[in-house]
């Protein structure tokens, strides 16, 4: 991790308003490659709206994202595309597709980007199920699972096409605090063997304090940043109340 | 909360100590049973204090907090000191919490002018036509794409669809039709009688089955079955993210989802409609056996005398048509749904509402059509 490298991901100047509402005003930061960047704060801030911004299922009402110093905001169809190829995402509830197999799940992404035959598909569907601990689980609906178990399938999906980034929506929601805390070690894994940069919207304390490299944290009377930094540093040095607040509710102090 | 042995009613006396007015409440107040109002114990005394007492009450809830927060909001409105310190300090905090909360709440005026209405009516109809150029416009850039082999199409996908549109609903579709030609053999035998012409009942269903009802029936039923199902699943798609997946993976939603079940109904429309003339044909045939003494035999030959290609390949266009109205209404409803379970139910029935709508609307725009040309 050089500070010089060209920024992984870079929002410049972002807003976003939904119908009359402003929710997102002068948004600007970058996230460094193989990074482990975290959106942080409370709810309604916002935070989910600005990922939906990144990754392309909002479009920004004023400013721009770029990714590898390219603008995705303003490509056009073709290389838009060419970008989405580029990273996955985990939703929020795992949004496997319910209709197809965990397997098929997998399969998919691939069988629309690549053209491997078949039965390549078929042990890469099974490597990755592996990868997050769901070997045997191939010909598995998603209903036929837990909640816990679809997050990591619907991460298996998302590492497919072994993104170079990946982002989480509240990946530790709805989780118990062990299967949350073995996601965290998956995600960090993740990135230690493939260098992938990971963007995290949460709002779990420990989880920022476990793995975040850095963090941004939203407000939503500012409609913006109003932190910015390492976790343990933000928790101290920050001037605003809201934030050290927010970092120390449960008493967790950095260290 | 005190609890006491004794269940007496809620009750609120008056006394008043010169300009001083003091209001003792005893019993037990409960909101299932009734106590004291405010208004009605005040009446229309102007003291210049009030002192509420509350040593007496034994067993309490809301009710009571209801009627002291009422108090302290009457003496703030008159101006004039109210002493609540006697009632036990939880009592008198909650009513002081109750009084600054119904007096914050505000009855908002949330109605609006007839401008505003009318502009927000507007607004929402353009938002209609937009989304609806949207959806056409990127069916018509996939389907173009498809067309060049641009762009590939689940196969797989479609014939699933094709099985569950198609050949499942056979049953209900020679049902329906068979009982549309019993309907028209009877209503159809009631004018001919007069002119002893029962013969022609043949005819009147033979060109009625195949120029309208067919397609018709076909459409109808399908837009009941199976696009009100594309409306509810892909609702309920949508509502599980399962959409926002395929739009992050760079899937269009479309290609993926709409058009295979499109292009499975485009085909199966037309040979449902087929099979509905025949059974509509065997309906008549039968009532015209059964009832008018016409044999099988003379009611095809006399059938044939009017109903040609030409007829059959007119229900075919029109049923093409139908299908994919059906289709493109059904996932269009299921796309725009709202993200909640009442979102998907709405638009099930929407999709219902606006496939039968634009068969109707279509088929009558055919009808001109096809009296142009003369076909």
């Amino acid at each position: 991790m050089t500070i010089e490298a060209k920024p992984a991901i870079e929002v410049k100047d972002l807003a976003f308003s939904y119908e009359e509402s402003v929710i997102l005003d002068g948004v600007s930061f970058s996230v460094r490659p193989a990074e482990i960047f975290f959106i942080i704060g409370g709810s309604g801030c916002g935070k989910t709206t600005l990922l939906r911004n990144l990754v392309g299922l909002e479009r920004p009402t004023r400013g721009e994202v770029l990714f590898d110093g390219k603008s995705f905001t303003h490509a056009d169809a073709n290389s838009r595309k060419e970008m989405l190829k580029t990273f996955g995402m985990l939703f929020q509830s795992g949004a496997l597709w319910t209709s197809l197999t965990l397997s098929q799940n997998i399969a998919l992404p691939l069988e629309e980007y690549t053209r491997l035959p078949a039965d390549e598909i078929r042990n890469i569907t099974a490597f990755k199920l592996a990868q997050v601990g769901l070997a045997g689980f191939e010909e598995h609906y998603p209903s036929e699972i837990s909640g816990g178990m679809r997050k990591r399938a619907g991460l298996a999906r998302a590492l497919a096409l072994d993104p170079r980034i990946v982002f989480f929506d509240e990946p530790s929601a709805g989780l118990d605090p062990v299967t949350a805390r073995n996601l965290d070690e998956l995600i960090v894994q993740i990135r230690d063997t493939f260098g992938t940069t990971i963007v995290v919207v949460s709002h779990d304390v420990d989880s920022i304090f476990g793995i975040a490299d850095r963090v941004i944290m939203l407000d939503r009377s500012k409609k913006g940043i109003i932190a910015e930094g390492k976790p343990s540093e933000v928790a101290v040095d920050s001037a605003n109340p809201k934030v050290v607040e927010f970092l120390t509710r449960r008493g967790v102090k950095a260290g | 909360m005190p609890a006491s042995p004794e269940m007496t009613g809620a009750r609120a006396t008056t006394r008043s100590e010169g300009s001083l007015l003091v209001v003792s409440l005893e019993g037990t107040w409960s909101l299932e049973s009734s106590t004291p109002r405010w208004g009605t114990v005040a009446g229309s005394s102007k003291p210049t204090s009030v002192r509420l007492v509350a040593d007496g009450v034994s067993v309490w809830d809301t009710s009571l907090i209801v009627f002291l927060g009422e108090a302290l909001r009457w003496c703030a409105a008159l101006g004039v000191p109210c002493d609540a310190s006697p009632p036990p300090l939880t009592m008198r905090s909650l009513a002081t919490q109750f009084e600054s909360a119904i007096r914050t709440c505000g009855h908002e005026d949330h109605s609006r002018s007839l401008t505003v209405e009318v502009g927000l009516a507007t607004r929402n109809v353009m938002d209609h036509v937009k989304n609806l150029l949207n959806f056409v416009g990127e069916f018509w850039i996939d389907s173009t794409r498809l067309i060049r082999g641009r762009a590939g199409l689940r196969w797989g996908d479609c014939l699933n669809e094709m099985q569950r549109c198609g050949a499942m609903a056979l049953p209900i579709v020679s049902l329906i039709s068979f009982l549309v030609g019993v309907t028209l053999a009877y209503s159809g035998s009631i004018v001919l009688k007069r002119f002893g012409g029962e013969i022609w009942v043949a005819d009147l269903i033979g060109v009625a089955m195949t120029r309208e009802m067919g397609a018709l029936m076909a459409a109808i039923t399908l837009a009941g079955r199976t696009g009100a199902a594309f409306a509810a699943e892909i609702g309920t798609m949508k509502g599980n993210e399962e959409i926002d997946a395929l739009s992050t993976l760079g899937i269009s939603p479309i290609r993926f989802l709409v058009m295979p079940r499109v292009l499975a109904l485009g085909l199966m429309m037309p040979l449902l409609a087929m099979y509905a003339n025949c059974l509509g044909i065997l309906g008549g045939m039968a009532v015209s056996y059964a009832t008018l003494d016409i044999p099988p035999a003379a009611y095809w030959v006399e059938m044939l005398t009017i109903v040609d290609m030409q007829d059959i390949l007119v229900g075919v266009i029109k049923s093409v048509a139908f299908g994919l109205i059906v289709g493109l209404s059904g996932c269009l409803r299921g796309l725009q749904a709202d993200r909640n379970a009442a979102g998907v139910g709405k638009a099930a029935t929407s999709a219902v509402v606006t496939a039968i709508l634009l068969i109707i609307v279509a088929d009558a725009v055919f009808a001109v059509l096809f009296h142009a040309i003369g076909l």
